[in-house]
């Protein structure tokens, strides 16, 4: 099979494993086997992707001619197969996780439930993919859509509070900037295509490639730049499954993956480099990396102090891609990956506590290390990268970005990232203290309960390992994301 | 030999069957005799689109009268696309409707009702086939009468009032029109359109002809919904029998549209619309509707009436692109004509679904219907996102080619406009479909199932439509595209 075939098969796959799940709705064991080959099998097709896909030379496959000169199209390179990557296998474990939380919980609708998620992926992986913008903004706003049903599951009075914030926000900004910053780009250059060193024509003067650069940038509210951040603690009314995979990995990866694609193959970053004013978004990122963690220090509900985590670790990707440095471009795409493994353990992590011990503010959780011991070592593992520090897969990243920040000679990159570390140590790790080290409570002693169920163990363990396993064998990832700022 | 004949037929099938309905007894023969002539007409409109495709324009001269002395119809692609759009709304509406209209029309007033559902059509397609501007008026009239006529049979007593209003607002655009058409016939001593584009070359300066582009304007302008001569519309339409509404809201006015462009483009040429400063009125009108009425769209109860004020802004995304008057944007206008029908056909002909099944059409009338009505709603929602512009439906296409139209111009603030104006319509879309979805139905009401499956038919061809060409919009875009050439190539 050749790799435009393969890339085609992989895409499908969740489509595939939704109309399935969908038709054997009614017996509950089925469809969760099924749910959980159509991850595998999707995983399997991206690894078989990138170990066919040797030579490096772009292949693509073209879906519809959609408007002249604009079709909708898929591309393989090195950034997006390493978001499929990640998406595709950290779905396996977020099925496995789904399946023990949705049933640990009694949750109703899991049918409507796993074929949303499904679907998802199919967006994710449709961005990953996307040979151009247009290809790119198309599934963009199927993921928003497919994840408001979603994010609003339990259809109480906040979900639906919550959602018209998701819905609005995402479809504001996509609409309101994205759209025309896409529009303008087009009426400027007749091509939306992804090519390194971008694509804009040089009639665009430094003014209006600033207004551009903006437009995109604010545009992408997935990447959740502050004063756009909302979205995203309000997204976390949903379960805990769609929290861990969609709004740790999959929506907000689709946002800061859509901003490294813009700068690389819209703009080019040499351009950029040369355009006076970018450094703007530094300063907007570094805001709002300082800013979330403070915020983040001041949560008591778990969930709601990872959510402000994302929002910060977002930004360290926003920022180091708008450093405009190869170096910083790298460190960036590492970020992606790392980003994702920690953050995705940390939230089944989350989810574990809820489902075994009922448990969602961080004050309730003394002592809670010595019930659920896999289950804090694994959030001990993930704070770390977080964090960043060795053993584990943030140590890799960060330290490409801060040499960015040092190759690029911004000094506020670095006192940002210095300080954010700090915050970072401040809000992680005495939650883990507390699971450790301190007494469990008199209420916690009268309600026992012991390790989540399995299906969720394997599949924060599973992630765990993956954190230390990226800083012990970063090659492949590193390959790819080296990929992108290399090869031309 | 009958392919020859398919221009005419296109206009005689409902013109015949009217009379027919009207003498009939009883709703089922005449039920069954209308959607046998819409479904007839869609196939002559093919015939029509395929003939226009391969040999281009075709001009049939009635009863073999050549064209300047005889009356003449032409068909090109313009013409085939408005078509479509009506032939194609109206086989909907009809295949769909049949339980709406048992609901809302009286029995001894159905045979009346399909009769002059028939003439509406009849005078929709005319306007669209014919080549004679007085011609044009005839049909004008034929649809506008009976349009008045069918606004009044709406379910409520206000449809008096709202059919009162539009007769009197109407005829007096109508009268203007008519007016115009004297006034170049008094000029040029001819009234069919391709014969008056040359002779009114040589006249253009002179005041009368300037007098006559003024009243035909304005005529039209009242006719298609534009801004401050819009105020019969939203009654009418929220008034109107449900089905009604939905083949209104999705042909009338823009066949209205299509005259504007015949006679702008064709007759009167680009130098004309732009020396008297028409063009940036036009666009001036046509984003106060984009703003203002969906502002006004925003904070409806009537949820008829908030898709009423909708089309308001809607037209306005034509007109300000017809404004442009170049190649760009006459592609655009035309495409949104096409596409705005199909996505407020589907809201209508679903909102026709929920009058028929929750008793009214308010707000609170959505609550739960999700759950009760799922497929109903479902395809309200998809139609709403197309009104909205998501990819991969009609409406970001519309949206696309808009905006290239606005760039073309280094419009990069009207380009903002038409986005905020897009983002208004999630806010009055996105509350009609939170309710459907996340309100539960009052319980003291009776309970609701959905709809009958021939509407359920009817809505979701138009809702298929949308999103089939929101992801193949080739025939859609090459029609408008090809029309822009004729209707700018035309133009000296």
């Amino acid at each position: 099979m050749a790799s435009a075939d393969i890339l085609l098969a992989a895409f499908c796959m969740p489509f595939v494993t939704a109309v399935l799940v969908a038709l054997t709705g009614r017996w509950a064991a089925l469809r969760d086997t099924l749910s959980v080959l159509g991850a595998l099998t999707t995983f399997g097709l991206v690894i078989a992707l990138a170990t066919e896909w040797e030579d490096k030379i772009l292949i693509g496959r073209l879906l519809a001619e959609f408007l002249p000169g604009l079709s909708l199209k898929f591309m393989l390179e090195p950034l997006g197969l390493l978001f499929a990557l990640i998406a595709s296998g950290l779905w396996v474990f977020a099925a496995l996780f789904a399946i023990g939380y949705l049933r640990g919980n009694k949750e109703h609708d899991q049918t409507r439930f796993t074929v949303l998620f499904s679907i998802a992926i199919g967006a994710t992986l449709g961005i990953a993919f996307a040979g151009n913008l247009l290809t790119l903004f198309v599934f963009y706003e199927v993921l928003t859509l497919s994840t408001f049903p979603l994010v609003t599951h339990s259809g109480s009075e906040k979900a639906m509070r919550a959602g018209r914030v998701y819905l609005g926000i995402l479809m504001g900004t996509s609409i309101g900037f994205l759209f025309l910053a896409m529009a303008w780009t087009y009426a400027l250059s007749g091509t939306l295509d992804f090519i390194k060193g971008g694509i804009l024509s040089e009639e665009a003067g430094p003014g209006l490639t600033l207004v551009l650069f903006l437009l995109y940038m604010f545009g992408i509210g997935k990447a959740a730049l502050m004063p756009f951040h909302r979205w995203l603690p309000a997204a976390m009314v949903a379960p805990t499954p769609v929290s861990a995979l969609l709004h740790a990995v999959a929506v907000v990866k689709a946002g800061v993956f859509t901003v490294i694609k813009v700068i690389v193959y819209i703009f080019g970053w040499e351009r950029l480099a040369g355009v006076p004013g970018t450094e703007i978004i530094v300063y907007v990122a570094g805001f709002t990396i300082g800013t979330a963690s403070v915020i983040a220090l001041r949560q008591n509900n778990l969930k709601a102090r990872l959510a402000y985590s994302t929002i910060s670790q977002l930004s360290y990707i926003v920022m180091a891609a708008a450093l405009l440095t190869p170096l910083a471009l790298l460190g960036a795409a590492l970020h992606l990956a790392a980003h994702a493994v920690s953050k995705i353990t940390l939230f089944f992590a989350a989810g574990s506590i809820y489902t075994a011990a009922h448990k969602t503010e961080i004050d309730e959780l003394d002592g809670i290390g010595r019930r659920m011991p896999w289950t804090m070592t694994a959030f001990g593992i993930a704070s770390l990268s977080m964090i960043g520090l060795p053993p584990t897969a943030g140590f890799v990243s960060k330290w490409a970005i801060l040499g960015g920040a040092f190759t690029a000679q911004s000094w506020f990159a670095i006192g940002v990232l210095v300080l954010s570390t700090l915050l970072n140590a401040a809000y992680f790790l005495p939650i883990v203290h507390r699971a450790f080290f301190r007494p469990l409570s008199a209420e916690a002693k009268a309600h026992p309960h012991g390790e989540a169920p399995l299906l969720i163990v394997v599949a924060l363990t599973g992630t765990a390992l993956l954190t230390l396993a990226l800083f012990f064998l970063p090659g492949e990832v590193e390959e790819l994301a080296a990929g992108l700022v290399t090869s031309r | 030999m009958i392919s020859a004949q398919l221009p005419i037929l296109q206009v005689l099938l409902p013109l015949l069957a009217a009379p027919l309905c009207a003498i009939l007894r009883g709703r089922a023969l005449p039920h069954a005799l209308s959607v046998g002539t819409v479904l007839l007409s869609l196939l002559v409109t093919v015939g029509l689109l395929i003939r226009v495709e391969s040999t281009g324009t075709i001009s049939y001269a009635i009863g073999g009268w050549p064209p300047p002395i005889g009356i003449e119809y032409r068909v090109d692609q313009l013409s085939v696309i408005v078509l479509l759009i009506i032939q194609g709304v109206a086989a909907a509406v009809l295949v769909g409707g049949g339980a709406s209209i048992v609901r809302e029309i009286e029995a001894t007033r159905a045979p009346l009702f399909y009769a002059l559902f028939l003439l509406n059509l009849t005078g929709l397609t005319g306007m669209v086939l014919t080549g004679d501007l007085f011609n044009l008026f005839v049909f004008l009239e034929i649809s506008s009468l009976s349009t008045y006529v069918l606004v009044a049979l709406g379910t409520d007593r206000r449809a008096l009032l709202a059919a009162y209003q539009y007769l009197v607002i109407g005829t007096v655009g109508a009268t203007f029109y008519v007016i115009g058409v004297g006034l170049l016939y008094m000029m040029t001593g001819t009234l069919n359109m391709a014969d008056l584009a040359d002779r009114v070359a040589g006249v253009e300066e002179s005041t009368t002809i300037r007098t006559a582009f003024a009243f035909m304007i304005i005529g039209i302008g009242v006719k298609l919904g534009m801004m401050p001569v819009h105020f019969w519309l939203p009654n009418a339409y929220a008034r109107a029998p449900s089905v009604v509404s939905a083949f209104l809201a999705a042909t009338s006015t823009k066949v209205a549209v299509y005259i504007m462009l015949r006679v702008v483009f064709e007759i009167f040429g680009v130098p004309m619309f732009l020396a008297t400063h028409l063009s940036e009125i036009i666009i001036g009108l046509g984003i106060l509707a984009m703003v203002v009425a969906s502002v006004t769209a925003i904070f409806q109860d009537d949820v008829k009436r908030l898709l009423a004020y909708s089309s308001l802004a809607q037209i306005g995304y034509i007109l300000f692109a017809f404004g442009l008057a170049t190649e760009p944007g006459v592609t655009a206008s035309v495409l949104h004509l096409f596409n705005h029908g199909l996505m407020k056909g589907a809201l209508f002909l679903a909102l026709a679904a929920v009058a028929l099944r929750a008793g009214r059409t308010r707000r609170t009338d959505l609550d739960g219907l999700g759950q009760a009505m799922p497929l109903t709603m479902l395809g309200f929602t998809l139609a709403g996102l197309s009104l909205i512009g998501v990819p991969g439906t009609v409406g970001f296409i519309s949206k696309w080619y808009l905006l290239e139209a606005a760039f073309d111009r280094d419009g990069f603030i009207i380009a903002a406009i038409i986005l905020g104006s897009s983002l208004l319509a999630i806010l009055y879309v996105w509350p009609l479909v939170e309710r459907a979805y996340f309100r539960k139905r009052d319980p003291a009401l009776p309970p609701v199932e959905e709809a009958p499956l021939p509407m359920l038919i009817g809505i979701w061809l138009l809702v298929g439509a949308n999103l089939l060409f929101g992801v193949w919009p080739d025939l859609a875009t090459g029609l408008a595209e090809r029309s822009a050439l004729l209707l700018l190539g035309g133009a000296r």
